[in-house]
Order: C-alpha cells, then sequence, then structure tokens
C-alpha cells in the first residue's frame, strides 16, 4: 500500500523510478537530513531514519472530473495526504522504537489493540488515503462480474441491496470516518463496515476491499453538505471494480470462500 | 434558557405556519418541535474572519438539517416510546444525540459570535476576565490553549471554555462529534464553544485548521460569555 524504506538505502539508489512527488520528497528529506546531521559523512553511527512517502495516485489529479475535481484533489491529496505523511515521519524522528514496519505492519501496530499511540492517526491516514485513491478510476462505477458479483450476491441478496447499504452507512455515520466494503476472516463473508476518524478494518485483522472517506475534506469542495450527492457519485462513476476484483482475488489467498465454482466439461 | 431563546415567534410561525401564537410550535400529538434560530447579524457580518458563504450554508444547511432530523427522530421516539418498543428507544439515542447536540451545539455558537462593529473580538471585561486571569493568567493564554486543544482534536468536534458551576472553576474542554459540553460533565456550563468541524471553515482555510482558529477570535462575543457567567456565578 504505502511505500517504506530506508533513508541511507534511498539515497543509494537516487535513479529508482518512483513517481514524481516521492523523489522530490527525497530530495528535500535529503537536504534536510544533510543539515541536521553534521556526522553524516562520518559513517561511524550513521543513524537510519524511517521515512513514509506520499504515493500519488494511480491517475492524474483531473482524471476524476467531473466526479471529483482536480482542485479537491490537490487539496485533498495534496495538502492533507501530505499533512499526514510528513505528520507521520516527524513522529517518527523522535525515537527509533517504530522503525522498520511496512505501513501495513505500523497501522496495526500503533492501533494497540484499541489504545492508539499518537502515532496511529498519521499512518492509518496515509494507509486509508493510498487505500482511497486505488479504490477509484475514471469511467468507474458500474457493477461487478462474474465471482465477484456472486459473492456479492451471495452475502447481500442482490447487488443492489449491497449499493443500498453501502450508501446507508455513508449517510448514517456521524461526524468523520470511513465506510468499507470488507470481507470478514473470521466470518468469510462479505459486509459493509463504518469506522470512526482514522480507524481501518485492517486492525481487526480483515480484508477491506472498497473504502469511501466520508470526513468532509473529502467532499466539500465539490459538493458542499450534500454527501449523498457525493456518494451516489461515488457508487455510480468512481468505484474500481476492476480493482475491488484483484482485491478479493488476493484476498481468497488467505481466506477459504469454497469451492470455486469449476464448469465441468 | 437556551431553548426559549431558540424557539422565536417568527421562526416558529415560519416554521409551522401556526401563526405568531407566541408559544411552543406543537404537532398534532402535542409533541415539542424546535426550529432554527434566526442569526443575530447578517452571514456576511463576520468578514474577513469567518465568509458569508460558509455562515449561510452552515447555518441553512447543516444547523437546518440537525434540527429537521432532531425533530425527526423525537417524533420517532415519541412513537416507540408510546408502543413500549424499549430496543427502538434505546436506538434512537445515537440520533438524538447527535442532532440534539448539533442543534444545542450551534444554537450557542451562533451566539458566541458577532461582527466587530457589535464587539466581536472585544476582550471580556469584568468577573469572567478576572477568572480567566486567575485560572489561565491571561486571555492570551487561554486562546493559545484553546487552539491548541482545537487543532490537535482528531476528526471533528468543539473546543470550549466552560465553567463548572458547582465548583467555580473555568475549564477548557474538547469534545467529538455534536456531544454537548454537558457530556464531559453534568455541572459544566459553556461559555464559548469553536466548531472544529471541517464544515466550518473549509471552504475559506481549507485543511489549515490553525488558522481558523486563529482568526475567530477577532469576532468572538465575549459579552455573552461574561452574561453567561455571572449568571452561573454572580
Amino acid at each position: 500500500m504505502g511505500s517504506f524504506s530506508l533513508h541511507s538505502s534511498c539515497l543509494a539508489k537516487p535513479t529508482l523510478r518512483w513517481s514524481n512527488d516521492c523523489f522530490q520528497n527525497l530530495n528535500s528529506l535529503k537536504l534536510s537530513a544533510l543539515q541536521r546531521r553534521p556526522n553524516f559523512h562520518s559513517r561511524k553511527a550513521s543513524k537510519v531514519l524511517a521515512f513514509y512517502g506520499l504515493k500519488s495516485p494511480p491517475y492524474k489529479l483531473d482524471a476524476l472530473e467531473p466526479y471529483m475535481s482536480k482542485r479537491l484533489l490537490e487539496t485533498h491529496w495534496g495538502e492533507h495526504q501530505r499533512g499526514y505523511v510528513e505528520g507521520l515521519n516527524k513522529e517518527l524522528e523522535k525515537n527509533d522504537i517504530l522503525y522498520g514496519y511496512t505501513l501495513d505492519e505500523l497501522v496495526k501496530v500503533t492501533y494497540n489493540n484499541g489504545s492508539p499511540l499518537p502515532e496511529f492517526n498519521n499512518a492509518a491516514q496515509v494507509w486509508n488515503h493510498d487505500f482511497f485513491w486505488e479504490s477509484m478510476q475514471p469511467g468507474g462505477g458500474g457493477m461487478p462480474e462474474l465471482g465477484l458479483l456472486q459473492q456479492i450476491e451471495k452475502d447481500f441478496g442482490s447487488f443492489t441491496n449491497f449499493k443500498e447499504k453501502f450508501i446507508e452507512a455513508a449517510l448514517s455515520l456521524f461526524g468523520s470516518g470511513w465506510v468499507w466494503l470488507v470481507l470478514k476472516r473470521r466470518e468469510k463473508r462479505l459486509e459493509v463496515v463504518k469506522t470512526s476518524n482514522a480507524v481501518n478494518p485492517i486492525v481487526w485483522d480483515d480484508i477491506p476491499l472498497i473504502s469511501l472517506d466520508v470526513w468532509e475534506h473529502a467532499y466539500y469542495q465539490d459538493y458542499k453538505n450534500d454527501r449523498g450527492k457525493y456518494v451516489n457519485a461515488f457508487m455510480n462513476h468512481l468505484v474500481s471494480w476492476h480493482v475491488v476484483t484483484a482485491r478479493i482475488i488476493r484476498a481468497e489467498a488467505f481466506v477459504n470462500l469454497g469451492e470455486p465454482k469449476i464448469p465441468v466439461a | 434558557m437556551a431553548f426559549r431563546a431558540l424557539l422565536t415567534r417568527r421562526t416558529l410561525a415560519a416554521a409551522s405556519g401556526l401563526g405568531a401564537n407566541g408559544g411552543v410550535a406543537t404537532s398534532f400529538r402535542g409533541l415539542q418541535t424546535f426550529s432554527l434560530p434566526d442569526l443575530p447579524y447578517d452571514y456576511g457580518a463576520l468578514q474577513p474572519a469567518i465568509s458569508g458563504e460558509i455562515m449561510q450554508l452552515h447555518h441553512q444547511k447543516h444547523h437546518q438539517a440537525y434540527v429537521t432530523n432532531y425533530n425527526k427522530a423525537l417524533e420517532q421516539l415519541h412513537d416507540a416510546m408510546s408502543k413500549g418498543d424499549a430496543p427502538a428507544v434505546v436506538k434512537l439515542q445515537s440520533a438524538i444525540k447527535f442532532n440534539g447536540g448539533g442543534h444545542v451545539n450551534h444554537s450557542i455558537f451562533w451566539k458566541n459570535l458577532a461582527p466587530i462593529q457589535a464587539g466581536g473580538g472585544e476582550p471580556p471585561k469584568g468577573s469572567l476576565g478576572w477568572a480567566i486571569d486567575n485560572d489561565f493568567g491571561s486571555v492570551d493564554a487561554l486562546v493559545q490553549k484553546m487552539n491548541a486543544e482545537g487543532a490537535a482534536l482528531q476528526g471533528s468536534g468543539w473546543v470550549w471554555l466552560g465553567v463548572d458551576k458547582e465548583l467555580k472553576k473555568l475549564v477548557v474542554e474538547t469534545t467529538s462529534n455534536q456531544d454537548p459540553l454537558v457530556t464531559k460533565g453534568p455541572s459544566l456550563v459553556p461559555l464559548i464553544g469553536i466548531d472544529v468541524w471541517e464544515h466550518a471553515y473549509y471552504l475559506q482555510y481549507k485543511n489549515v485548521r490553525p488558522d481558523y482558529l486563529k482568526n475567530i477570535w477577532k469576532v468572538i462575543n465575549w459579552k455573552y460569555a461574561s452574561e453567561v457567567y455571572e449568571k452561573e456565578c454572580p
């Protein structure tokens, strides 16, 4: 999901093809690291820094128009998510007790079984937003197909029923939070789940398939207070069923959803 | 106290079409319904601290939605209670807390704000001023503390200056979502509440909540806060 790397290895491979933005982050970090660490060249006690990057969405910032404007994406991704990333990196500078984790692991560790550590908010929000951008595509919406559709029909009765439940969850979430389509590991079924603020289902070891940001900043610039219009635009025009299919295929490696229906010749 | 101020004849008459009967609007079930209080100033009167666009949306859309949904939830509660449907009664509590809290909090919020011409931003005098100096050192220190807590609040909520009417002490508290201040202590009375939900500042300040908090003090109505304080701590 998010990107993780050790500072020294970042600098050792300056030609890595990372997203433009990540590279720029590297350069700025390089400069500030040099300024902060006078013994940087001395190899004696080379301190390792943790560094999480701002991952670009898998499409240009204007690709989701008119359902999610470029202006909104510039603020939401460029300022909010960037703020979470920089905040996280700053918090991790304090000591190295949380170094060495992938973003997934960091989220679970800082959730601390319900008593979240101060780094949880930033870590989880970085994870959540990466997942959110990837859950959407230009020309999205429509319906899932084949095995995914069958699983939805099995667990919700019908696709329409699932859609209604998802929209209802988004509209009835009080305050800030996220709405998820989740594959529950223990129950081995799909469910719609609401979480507050930065919480996400991986802390309960479940497998998220879709996420929808219902913090006000996710829609205010385009839809003002009309959360319903935003959620409908998401379901009808933005959600990427291709990505969801890929996610559930991967999830089936971990959760046994029953025998696949292999047609007999 | 707050509710009587909310149910003005004009707004009630407009909302219920019952004419200016000067009292509480009642539906045929004898239920009290609430309505959106008018602002004592124009939407644009708090500029540039808070834009007119935000004030209009905040009042006409957000607060109105809380009022509408609060009334709906209360009606459903009344139904559930008369049917003796205990699970339904319990299930409605979160909607009542959220929408009712939203109505209560925003009604206080509008009174916490005043245009600069009407005294907005003027520091408190009298007993509230002394109490602030006593408990926090200075008004500036109080403002710094409230801004820090407001900026650090994760998600949606409010930051409050309240007075504990039993202990006669001032407190700074935060509540999440639309929880009223009283959820943090039964004897707490709100003096100033600052809405830090994103809808309160987003169109103007985007994600820079600290700037919003810095600027809102220019239109804070300390006179109202002093009145409430003098009533609780005479």
